[in-house]
């Protein structure tokens, strides 16, 4: 059996609570991610997909249920162990890529790196570079992100995600904005990514041509898994 | 690349204050101008205080022992009479047992010279101008160390013996005599001398260069009638701000009157304290304004940042550390801010020490600058910076990744 990356028991996310306008956003999601799977979070706009995927990237704490992360129960760790936990499994690919404006494309897929070790360091130097070359923006390396195309932000940001090699590598809209080429080719780069190091992704994507070609689909509706998405049986 | 690897929170301090170019500019500008003003004032206001307090005590001794004044008393101490005690004439006096009450000030902490002085009215006349002048008799290597005489010889040497005087040059003006002439005095009480003329002097008061006419001790004892006394000891202490405690500390121990410049200029000492006080207020201001200015900027860096700190968040940035950014920039403008506002007091010293004269066309003050003030106006700006920066800082630090991101 494969080990789990994500396991999720009974997760419960409420907004507002002790105010009159309490919302339950997830009504308690039994979920299982294993280890190098590559998965489509799809669902209409308001189940629930976005908070799922903070609550997964430990942004955001659980109202109640047990999510563990690489094996790791996060109940009852404080914000300190949260963001090391964070800093060494995950690897984020945001929906308008956010990265570092002031900084150049070398830096920000350096900065998970300096982050982690409190300094750059020449091998998180040519590991940036590598993965810059590997995402085919070899001569921009210099250039300040907000000096980018669209496209090549969100290359730059997968680049990001890869740059500590995460177990994890958690995917808002990573093409959401982008021209079908565009988005077919970051998408082939995560999946390229997936296979070559084995990290486990899951990309919300409303896209289903493009869920078509993930391993799993995992559908929430109205914050529940709809029927489809039960997690994989052991044998 | 030969780049220098900066720590993360230094890297990212500075490409956000970069980032925020007219913000960082405007608020260095106010930091500098904070800083400048601080120093430029403690500079100038601490040297003119200098000098006012050197032109006073450039003639005068720290500290001046006396004997006790004459006083009348009842001679019938029952209650039962009314008596009218008539205050008495104050007679020129020896101090009792002088040498003694020498040895004695000599052997207080923080004295430095002590010397003794015969010193009373007399006349200095040629041909039929007659002017008003103090006998002064002194030991020339004692009193040196009490008034810098040697300073202000403008002829001769301060040094003086058998019928050798040294006399002002106002003094010399006003009767027409130079070194090598003979100048006639008469104390009060009647007993007179011919001086000889050794040496001139100027003080840079006119009415001492006037008045002051210096002989041996002996000349002076036996002119003034005083055989073997001296009217008063003059003292010098280390630090001239002791003079008052020195003071009450001889004057309990010798029973004498021993007063110190400090009681003789109680109105320049609070004039000074006033002046200082001033000075702190106008610090305080000054301080407060250029910490509100940086707690300013910052708050509004924070909010246009929170994008940013929601990425460094979701990377793996601890709270702790995005604190640490914003309490950098807030010292890194304080910092820098001390640096050049420390140059522009520098500058502006200068520029005012050459505009600002004296009526003898010397500058009222040096563009000199204390380090010891350098070096607290920017320790202060340092501190000041990391204070202002803390609210921000902390706003910071508690921002939702989530919201920040999403914004």
């Amino acid at each position: 059996m494969t080990a789990a990356i994500i396991s999720l028991r009974g997760l419960r996310k409420s907004y507002g609570v002790g105010t009159p306008v309490e919302t339950e956003v997830l009504h308690g999601l039994d979920l299982d991610l294993a280890e190098g799977e590559f998965c489509a979070l799809i669902g209409p706009s308001g189940s629930g997909k976005s908070t799922l995927l903070n609550l997964v990237g430990l942004l955001e704490a659980p109202t109640s249920g047990e999510l563990a992360i690489a094996g790791q129960s996060t109940t009852g760790l404080d914000e300190q162990a949260l963001t090391v936990l964070r800093g060494r499994t995950i690897g984020f690919v945001f929906q308008f890529h956010h990265l570092l404006p002031a900084f150049t494309a070398l830096e920000n897929v350096m900065m998970p790196s300096i982050i982690m070790h409190g300094v750059a360091t020449a091998e998180a130097e040519s590991v940036a570079n590598d993965l810059l070359k590997r995402v085919g923006l070899t001569g921009h390396e210099y250039k300040k992100a907000s000096q980018l195309s669209g496209g090549q932000q969100q290359r730059v940001a997968i680049a990001r995600a890869l740059s500590l090699s995460p177990r994890l590598i958690l995917a808002d809209e990573p093409t959401g904005n982008l021209d079908t080429q565009t988005a077919d080719d970051i998408f082939a780069l995560l999946r390229e990514f997936n296979r070559e190091r084995g990290s486990a992704c899951l990309i919300v994507t409303h896209d289903p041509r493009l869920a078509a070609r993930c391993d799993r689909r995992i559908e929430l509706i109205d914050g529940r898994l709809a029927a489809a998405a039960r997690m994989p049986q052991p044998a | 690349m030969a780049r220098p690897r900066l720590p993360f929170e230094f890297l990212i301090a500075l490409r956000f204050l970069r980032e925020g170019r007219m913000q960082t500019a405007l608020i260095l500008l106010g930091v500098t101008g904070g800083v400048a003003v601080i120093v430029f004032l403690s500079q100038l206001i601490s040297q003119l205080q200098a000098t006012i307090i050197d032109r006073v005590l450039g003639s005068q001794a720290h500290v001046v022992v006396r004997p006790l004044e004459e006083a009348n008393q009842r001679a019938r101490t029952d209650p039962q009479f009314a008596t009218i005690i008539e205050p008495r004439a104050q007679r020129l006096r020896s101090v009792d047992q002088w040498e003694a009450v020498v040895r004695l000030a000599e052997s207080q902490p923080r004295v430095v010279a002590v010397s003794p002085v015969v010193s009373g009215p007399a006349f200095a006349v040629r041909g039929r101008a007659s002017k008003s002048v103090a006998l002064v008799g002194v030991d020339p290597d004692r009193y040196r160390r009490i008034v810098k005489m040697d300073t202000y010889m403008t002829r001769g040497a301060f040094q003086v013996e058998g019928t050798g005087a040294i006399i002002g040059i106002e003094l010399a003006k006003d009767l027409g005599v130079g070194v090598g002439d003979k100048l006639f005095l008469r104390a009060a009480g009647g007993r007179d001398e011919l001086l000889h003329i050794t040496g001139l002097f100027d003080i840079g008061n006119k009415d001492l260069n006037r008045r002051w006419v210096f002989t041996t001790m002996k000349l002076a004892q036996s002119l003034l009638d005083l055989p073997g006394g001296v009217s008063n000891i003059d003292v010098t202490v280390a630090d001239i701000f002791d003079a008052k405690e020195v003071a009450e500390r001889l004057q309990a121990a010798s029973g004498l009157t021993v007063e110190s410049w400090m009681t003789t200029n109680s109105q320049l000492l609070a004039a000074l304290r006033n002046q200082s006080v001033s000075n702190n207020l106008i610090r305080s201001f000054v301080i407060v304004i250029v910490a509100l200015g940086i707690s300013s900027v910052l708050v509004v860096s924070v909010v246009q940042k929170q994008k940013e700190i929601g990425i460094l968040r979701a990377m793996g940035t601890s709270s702790n550390r995005i604190m640490g950014v914003f309490l950098l920039q807030g010292a890194l403008v304080g910092f820098v801010g001390a640096l050049s506002g420390v140059a522009l007091a520098w500058g502006l010293l200068n520029f005012f020490s050459t505009i600002y004269r004296s009526g003898d066309g010397a500058p009222i003050f040096q563009p000199e600058l204390d380090p010891a003030i350098a070096l607290s106006a920017a320790g202060i700006a340092l501190l000041v910076g990391l204070v202002a920066a803390l609210i921000p800082a902390r706003r910071a630090a508690k921002m939702d990744p989530v919201q920040a991101i999403r914004a």
